[in-house]
């Protein structure tokens, strides 16, 4: 009896639902028809850049072919392999790798070895392994680490073994603050990439924006800057946490507002949801976002709603350099050159010339690259005293289907 | 957040009061059907059921796994309408039906046991805390870190305005289907034969059981309950927010509607909704007046701890056992 009754008040719980869907879906089907575009039509897209001109005074791993060097010589990859965010690491050391192929292949004499050691990107793990890293003498350069965290937790164990290390992915901008002098960026930090973030804005031709940034050191870091350089402009700012994905009031104030663009300054997972619903709710803008939200992985979460996001990165988009995206998808099974591949590829090959020069210490390997002024693919690696590149090249990129394409040098 | 670190604007409150207030209500909709979950169970066991978030997120995970199956994606469909509503409803069903089970399961594994043992109040709280963890952490080894794709169910139209704001078909679904849930789970409560032995349980179980209740069928009736309605809650949820669905979702919803069954007064079911929207209103609010979303939960649990220190057994105070309509 009881269980009827149970059962009775679930049916007209069901059926009240039933009913409900079929107002909300009689509201759903008269847009159908009518296409979801409206108001797109007057958003400025910014063309898809084709190609990338390669200088040609690059210079390349292959070098000249008459290197001789002993074959014990090694170059490290010390960062992420497995763990949360190792898509990245794989992007660099294929990136690496394409290099020591081109390299050994070219110079029979001169077989490098290189050696990957993993972090899993997380601070708290990656003292072990740099600290392995230090103690093979053989070792003599590294490409790595890949995150700010992990930089931030080792750079003492480098210099204290004195052992050279470029970083092909960390933007924290205080990791150049700590007076390491085997410490070099092969990147713009994000005080280049802040203002790379408001000339898009500008390139957009958008009028009002708001900033919307996370709780995190990247997220507020690069904020900080977009503050300093927008000001008054902008229309409206709001914080959101670690985590969140539900956005109600941000968004009610981004439509309140009636900004046409918004930067999100932060990592893509919360984002996709941000963008998923601003959009929802019939946000017609923009939605810009640096380095943290260009991930395939936004536009899958983001879906429809990813078509009218725009990233900054300052990586160099590989897959347009058809030369190394042959190369690289040899290494790499068949996959494109991702997020600082092309990063990954520049460090390895500078100290790749070093030794292709001779070079068989530490010591040494660090001068040469303290003094080191040559061009990548991607840009001119020269340093300025705290190891921060002296060019410093932001890309555009946007979402095209259900991947990022790049459109161009933001000057 | 600007410089000043805390500012206050009614201004911005009075501007857009009925936005945030439908937007409130609808999110408090869905805090109130997960709370009843917490409510439920405690009344009947003076437990605290810190495994419901997970019986909420398994339910939302049976959602985006079932509507992807369909063909359902972070883009709005084109679906026939009536193929949507069938959708939606058997999404639901489902959704109801795994988070019941998980909250049956929940049961046998956790505290069935421990309540065969006549194990301390204590006991049950740290199995409740650990089996929280180990389903998270089911999830997050099933699924990793990355939240699942969106699943757009359909893309909200305004329905109607009202002073001014616009009500959406998604908030209007929302809330009017789970009130009319509650409703529903409040008259099985009162009315039902199966709601007298849940309320006789509450009360006094031995006596109950002299009476002739089963009490083992009660207990587990009760986390279905709950569990049925955690899965509901996991379909209005996924309808709000499409790529919310991660190992961690349920945590982060659950601590909200947790709170909501405290506010509201825990273990009792009316209590419960009340909270649940109080708490959807009071974070919205409290956002909009500080003008910046990180002080949503800060503002829900400043106004909690008042009430706590006025009525210390929440607004409607009274248990389950002793409520009488």
């Amino acid at each position: 009896m009881n269980q009827m009754k149970r059962t009775s008040g679930l049916t007209v719980a069901a059926l009240s639902v039933a009913a409900l869907l079929a107002m909300s879906g009689c509201a759903n089907q008269g847009s159908a028809g009518g296409g979801g575009e409206e108001g797109s039509s007057d958003r400025v897209e910014l063309p898809v850049q084709e190609k990338l001109d390669v200088p040609e005074d690059v210079v390349k791993a292959a070098g000249d072919g008459k290197a001789k060097c002993d074959s014990k010589t090694t170059i490290a990859y010390v960062g992420a392999m497995t763990g949360p965010n190792a898509q990245l690491g794989i992007n660099i050391y294929n990136g690496s790798q394409t290099a020591i192929d081109e390299h050994n292949a070219a110079n029979p004499d001169c077989q490098v070895t290189f050696k990957k050691i993993d972090t899993e990107g997380d601070p708290a793990k990656a003292t072990g392994p740099s600290a392995q890293a230090t103690k093979e003498d053989n070792i003599i350069g590294v490409v790595g680490l890949p995150f700010s965290g992990e930089s931030k937790a080792t750079g003492g164990i480098f210099e204290d073994a004195g052992l050279v290390h470029i970083s092909p992915a960390a933007t924290n901008p205080d990791l150049s603050t700590n007076g390491w002098k085997t410490f070099f960026r092969g990147l713009g930090n994000d005080t280049v990439q802040g203002p790379a973030l408001v000339k898009l804005v500008e390139k957009l031709e958008a009028e009002k924006t708001c900033l919307i940034e996370d709780d995190s050191d990247y997220g507020m870091g690069l904020a900080k800057v977009v503050k300093e350089k927008m000001g008054d402009k902008l229309e409206c700012e709001d914080a959101v946490t670690t985590g969140q994905k539900d956005f109600a009031p941000t968004i009610q104030k981004i439509m309140d507002s009636k900004a046409d663009t918004v930067i999100y300054s932060g990592y893509f997972a919360e984002g996709a949801p941000l963008d998923n619903q601003l959009v929802n709710k019939g946000f017609d803008g923009y939605f810009i976002g640096p380095d943290g939200v260009k991930d395939t992985a936004f536009v899958k979460q983001a879906g429809d709603a990813a078509n009218n996001a725009y990233y900054t990165c300052t990586c160099v988009p590989g897959d347009l350099i058809p030369e190394f995206a042959e190369a690289f998808e040899k290494v790499s099974g068949g996959d494109a050159p991702g997020t600082y591949s092309v990063e990954g590829y520049d460090t390895m090959t500078i100290f790749l010339s070093g030794i292709d020069k001779g070079i068989t210490d530490r010591k040494k390997m660090t001068e040469y690259v303290r003094d080191y002024n040559g061009v990548g693919y991607g840009k001119t690696y020269k340093w300025d005293d705290t190891g921060e590149l002296e060019d410093k090249a932001v890309y555009g990129y946007k979402t095209e289907g259900d991947g990022i394409v790049s459109v161009g040098l933001i000057e | 957040m600007s410089s000043d670190w805390i500012s206050f604007d009614f201004g911005a409150l009075i501007d857009s009061f009925w936005a945030t207030t439908f937007d409130g209500l609808t999110l408090g909709a869905i805090y109130a059907l997960v709370a009843l979950g917490y409510t439920l169970v405690y009344g009947v066991l003076n437990l605290i059921n810190f495994a419901h978030s997970e019986v909420f997120i398994a339910g939302a995970f049976a959602v985006v796994f079932f509507l992807s199956a369909l063909g359902f994606g972070p883009s709005a469909p084109t679906l026939p309408i009536g193929m949507l509503i069938l959708d939606l409803v058997l999404a639901g069903i489902i959704a109801m039906v795994v988070s019941g089970g998980t909250a049956v399961l929940v049961e046998r594994i956790a505290y069935k046991p421990l309540r065969n043992r006549g194990a301390s109040r204590l006991a049950f709280l740290i199995s409740a805390i650990g089996m929280s963890f180990v389903l998270q952490y089911i999830f997050y080894e099933w699924r990793g870190a990355t939240a699942e794709p969106a699943v757009t169910m359909f893309r909200p139209k305004p329905i109607f305005e009202v002073f001014g704001s616009i009500i959406d078909s998604q908030q209007l679904t929302i809330f009017i289907a789970a009130v009319v849930m509650m409703v529903c789970v409040d008259q099985i409560v009162q009315r039902t034969k199966l709601g007298r032995g849940i309320r006789a349980v509450a009360q006094d179980p031995d006596t109950a059981t002299l009476m002739g209740v089963n009490k083992e069928r009660i207990i587990v009736a009760t986390f279905a309950i709950g569990g049925f309605l955690a899965g509901a809650a996991a379909l209005f949820y996924v309808m709000r927010v499409p790529s919310g669905v991660f190992y961690m979702g349920g945590f982060i919803l659950g601590i909200k509607a947790f709170t909501a069954a405290v506010l509201g007064g825990i273990g009792n079911v009316r209590g419960a909704l009340l909270g649940g929207l109080l708490v959807g209103l009071i974070g919205n609010y409290g956002a909009t007046i500080l003008g910046d979303s990180q002080w949503t939960d800060v503002v829900i649990f400043i106004v909690l701890i008042l009430v706590l220190m006025i009525r210390p057994n929440g607004i409607l105070g009274s248990n389950l056992g002793e409520a009488r309509v």
